[in-house]
């Protein structure tokens, strides 16, 4: 574990907070005022934080664990981390006089530390454990897997019926349907055990409410569900790698299978999909060594922030295992070796038109697939009437950026960094268009999230 | 579904991305079918054993996989100009983190509710800027978006803001709608300016430029050559017009020195009556004009000293009339409402006279001895604060300090009707020293009660003894056992304003005391929370303080300005 010099910026602290309000709460106690009894050492931070209290608040923090960090606070909130745990960061990011280097953690911050690293060491034997005598009873699952099958397979024809119903009557009188119709199918799906067309039916449902050109939106995305209904009624007949994005798209289960692979990996953006039940984290990692990108996901229930946070910037040793399906763009992350720490390094950076080639090569695997991860190398943000656009800046073609990118704030942040200078940005490009989420000035300078 | 094509065929039409949409027929007709339904509209192409929607769905994927497969990147747009270069040298990083934060806090500053203990990150924000512009940092490009919404919402933190955020912003304003105002201010960050030594440069801006970038022009140049301001204004002065005359005469106050007389004294005659009160106005600030020599005589032939009673007095015969020479050296002769216009027309001649007139006019007295006769028939209150009202603009510390009085006067303040505003601005005439002893002797009087906007006026950080006063006296009303927040905007002041240095002596009153029985209940934990908040806020600014340091380069000295005080 090396200590020196990896303490992170206060953008990256202020990542793993769970919501808004604890980043505001966190904020203010990144100041050395409440606080006393700090230090840090071993990839831990600890300290004592005065409440309203008479008892100062014990919040410890495990910045180097294997499975991600690991906060411990005798506060009663139950956001995860809490405001001590963020000021105490905040603080030990900002001011290395205020939270000493190289010291030894006090009892009670020792005690949880040392339960931590315990469990991990067993949770790691009984994985590996786990995984040779995984399958206890092949047979059993085998069946259970057949019978999921079978009733994927019935809603599946139940959906081609219900797609072949609408296009006789037509999508002009699925306008008047609303999303009555839609839930209903998605509903059907979810009985069906098939959330991934479920999720895809309920989306189709907002289309015609969509704005202009809906109908042409609404048939794209009907003709892809029939394809994925079509893949998943003929999958004897796909290519392995193929079929496994078809179970991958109907969302049925899958263990990363992949061979692990140990890399530097650079975080290049993490971004949270909210939805009323469930929080998605996406972040996209780079391989220094490799040269892959890759996404992790980390889900977090109703109005909890997922646990796995990975601020943008940081590059850490790790064993990253794909996913079957969809490219294979898809990992877990696996055993880390070393804690985050800042890096300097760039992913290499490509021009739009091979950005708009990589998407489109991608949909061969994966026709169902919305965009790529790619970095784009020497571009300019640039206005085109109410829209926006990526330009190259030695070339005269342009990516425009997707509707949602255009109303984030981090737009202007990207618009400002650029002033009209060559950037390097990170983002996702599909058929929208492109979504930055990070970028990079000319020259050197640090990575800036755009989202 | 056979034959999904690769999107690279030359034969198909490459799409670009535009609304969303494909402008291509089969497509087109596709979705016409889709809209229609196939009962009422039979596909192009049903291939045997499927079913019509099965076969336009079929042809629909197809179209759409090759669609997205085959896009290509469209035309550039016409690209902005490039930024501006900042020349200042970037923040150091620590400053840029917590520039970070504290316009993080931006959002929530306004929720209600107890303050707590934690400090008002939002209030930081203005003398962090004043320390970084002090500095001559540059903004991080990324925090500008921030930093102009910030600015958006207060227009107190725009002129610091702006010129934090540099030329870039200016750029970056011109794309966005939300920030034009940033375009409207004046572009005082001076990096837009020519190098006021390029006489050229400078005379073709004059020529030229926009208002507002001429009004910074201008206020460039007298700030540091007034005279070369004054010539280049009168060099167009004829052809200007009445609005810009008065903007551009009003900037002359800084800088103004008796050899702006001539100039000013010809815009006594100006066609806009705006334009004359503001020549009028600068001349009287100015004792040796001769504007202010015809005030003199006008406003001592209205004063004089009565020796016939037992006791010198003051007696005063204000004038009987405003004839039009008094009109051009700026008197206005209708009197608003309410007011005697003898009383009003007195008012301005004392208002304009130089102060040094009245020692010579009352028997050689001091300020202080003036100030102290008794005034006749009532008159005292109108005179003296037209004294008041002199010594502000004629800057005058001697006539500040004498209608100010002492401090610990029963009636603080002149033996007159000296509003807590009109003894601010005598405040602002005296030195920063001065300034704090005469506010800290005030407070061990007076109590803190009365004493903000007075605070407002003093140098920033307050000066020991000042500091002290207030936290004694926040320390006194703590044991008087009342609740903090009647003295929440003394807090607020004391937060921003106290030098971070006194944090360790505020060290003892963080404790919560045992509660006296007269006391308001709990209010020994919410002083405990008031001064920990306090404590805080003080070692924060310290740390942002320390933050904006120039790193300890190999180059030492050099370019840097000498270390201010902050």
């Amino acid at each position: 574990m090396t200590e020196q010099g990896v303490r992170w910026t206060a953008e990256q602290v202020l990542a793993l907070a769970p919501d808004a309000a604890s980043r505001k709460a966190g904020s203010k106690l990144g100041v050395a005022g409440p606080w006393s009894g700090t230090g840090s050492g071993e990839g831990t931070v600890w300290g004592l934080c005065k409440g309203s209290g008479s008892r100062p608040y014990q919040t410890v923090v495990d910045l180097a664990g294997a499975t991600g960090p690991g906060y411990k606070c005798s506060c009663p909130s139950r956001k995860f981390p809490c405001k001590h745990a963020l000021g105490l960061l905040l603080l030990w990011a900002g001011d290395e006089d205020a939270v000493p280097a190289g010291e030894r953690p006090p009892d009670w911050a020792g005690q949880w530390l040392a339960g931590r690293r315990g469990r991990e060491e067993a949770r790691k034997t009984r994985g590996e454990e786990g995984s040779a005598g995984g399958a206890a009873d092949p047979e059993a699952a085998r069946r259970r897997a057949e019978r999921r099958a079978e009733r994927v397979t019935a809603g599946a024809t139940e959906l081609e019926q219900r797609l072949a119903d609408l296009l006789r009557g037509g999508l002009a009188a699925a306008e008047q349907t609303g999303y009555g119709w839609w839930d209903e199918t998605a509903a059907r799906m979810v009985d069906a055990q098939a959330p991934g067309l479920a999720a895809r039916v309920r989306e189709l449902g907002a289309v015609p409410a969509s704005g202009a050109g809906w109908p042409a939106r609404l048939l794209e995305e009907c003709a892809l569900l029939h394809l994925l209904d079509q893949g998943w009624l003929r999958r004897a007949g796909l290519p392995d790698a193929l079929a496994a994005t078809v179970r991958s798209r109907i969302g049925l289960p899958a263990a990363p299978d992949g061979p692990p692979l140990r890399d530097r990996w650079l975080v290049l953006a993490q971004y949270d999909v909210v939805d009323p039940k469930l929080t998605t984290r996406r972040i996209w990692l780079h391989g220094a060594g490799s040269g892959r990108t890759r996404q992790v996901l980390s889900y977090g229930a109703a109005g909890r922030a997922p646990e796995l946070s990975l601020p943008v910037g940081l590059a850490l040793e790790a064993e990253l295992t794909t996913y079957p399906g969809g490219g294979r763009a898809r990992a877990a992350l696996g055993e880390r070796f070393a804690a985050p720490a800042p890096a300097a390094f760039r992913p290499p950076g490509t021009t739009t038109a091979e950005a708009a080639a990589r998407y489109g090569e991608a949909l061969r695997d994966d026709p169902w697939l919305e965009s790529v991860p790619v970095t784009l190398d020497r571009v300019i943000p640039v206005p085109d009437g109410d829209r926006w656009q990526l330009a190259d800046a030695d070339a005269d073609t342009a990516l425009p950026l997707t509707g949602p990118a255009r109303s984030r704030p981090g737009l202007w942040r990207l618009v400002a960094l650029s002033g009209g200078a060559p950037v390097t940005v990170f983002g996702e490009c599909g058929h929208r268009g492109f979504t930055p989420l990070t970028a990079w000035p000319e020259g050197t300078g640090e990575a800036v999230p755009l989202c | 579904m056979n034959g999904a094509p690769s999107g690279r065929d030359t034969a198909i039409p490459d799409g670009t991305w535009k609304d969303g949409t494909w402008e291509d027929g089969t497509w087109e007709e596709l979705v016409t079918t889709a809209l229609l339904g196939t009962d009422r509209r039979a596909p192009a192409h049903v291939p045997p054993g499927r079913t019509a929607p099965a076969a336009l769905l079929d042809a629909a994927a197809v179209a759409t996989v090759r669609r997205r497969a085959g896009l290509r990147p469209g035309r550039a747009a016409h690209r902005p100009e490039r930024a501006p270069a900042d020349p200042r040298p970037p923040l150091p990083a620590a400053a840029a983190r917590r520039l970070t934060t504290l316009l993080a806090d931006r959002s929530g500053g306004t929720g209600g509710g107890r303050r707590g203990s934690t400090p008002d990150l939002m209030e930081l924000l203005p003398q962090w800027l004043a320390a970084a512009n002090a500095r001559g940092y540059a903004a991080p490009p990324q925090a500008l978006p921030a930093l102009l919404d910030a600015a958006r919402g207060r227009t107190d933190l725009r002129p610091a803001a702006l010129a934090f955020a540099g030329p870039r912003a200016l750029w970056l304003a011109r794309l966005n709608p939300d920030w034009r105002f940033a375009l409207r201010a004046a572009p005082g960050g001076g990096a837009a300016l020519p190098d006021t030594e390029d006489a050229e440069a400078v005379r073709r801006l004059w020529r030229e430029g926009l208002f507002a970038e001429r009004a910074a022009l201008l206020g460039a140049l007298r700030a540091r050559t007034p005279e070369r301001g004054r010539d280049l204004l009168a060099s167009t002065w004829a052809t200007e017009r009445a609005e810009d005359r008065l903007m551009f005469l009003d900037s002359l106050r800084t800088g103004l020195s008796d050899a702006d007389e001539p100039f000013l004294e010809q815009a006594l005659g100006d066609r806009s009556r705006n334009v004359r009160a503001t020549a009028a106005d600068l001349l009287s600030a100015l004792p040796g004009s001769a504007l202010a020599a015809r005030m003199a005589v006008r406003a001592t032939a209205c004063v004089a000293l009565d020796r016939t009673g037992d006791a010198p007095a003051i007696v005063v015969e204000a004038p009987l009339e405003c004839d039009a020479d008094m009109e051009r050296d700026g008197v206005v002769a209708t009197p608003p409402a309410g007011r005697g216009e003898r009383s009003w027309w007195l008012g301005q001649l004392v208002e304009s006279a130089p102060l040094g007139t009245w020692p010579r006019r009352l028997g050689g007295r001091t300020p202080e001895e003036i100030v102290a006769l008794p005034v006749t028939d009532g008159w005292q209150g109108e005179l003296h604060a037209a004294w008041c009202r002199a010594a502000v603009r004629q800057r005058d510390a001697a006539w500040s300090r004498a209608l100010l009085g002492s401090p610990s006067a029963p009636e603080a303040g002149g033996p007159g009707a000296v509003s807590l505003a009109e003894r601010a601005k005598l405040l602002a005439a005296l030195g920063p020293e001065d300034r704090a002893a005469w506010v800290a002797g005030f407070i061990a009087t007076h109590g803190l009660s009365e004493a903000f906007q007075l605070l407002g006026v003093c140098a920033v950080p307050w000066a020991p003894p000042l500091g002290r006063a207030v936290v004694d006296a926040l320390d006194i009303a703590r044991e008087a056992g009342s609740y903090p927040w009647s003295f929440s905007g003394v807090m607020g002041l004391a937060e921003r304003c106290l030098d971070p240095a006194e944090a360790t002596r505020l060290e003892t009153l963080l404790s919560i005391p045992d509660e006296p029985e007269d006391a308001a209940p709990g209010a020994g934990g919410y002083w405990a929370e008031a001064f920990q908040r306090l404590v805080t806020t003080l070692r924060l600014r310290a740390e942002m303080a320390r933050e904006l340091m120039p790193p300890a380069g190999p180059e030492e000295g050099g370019a840097q300005p000498p270390d201010a005080a902050g």
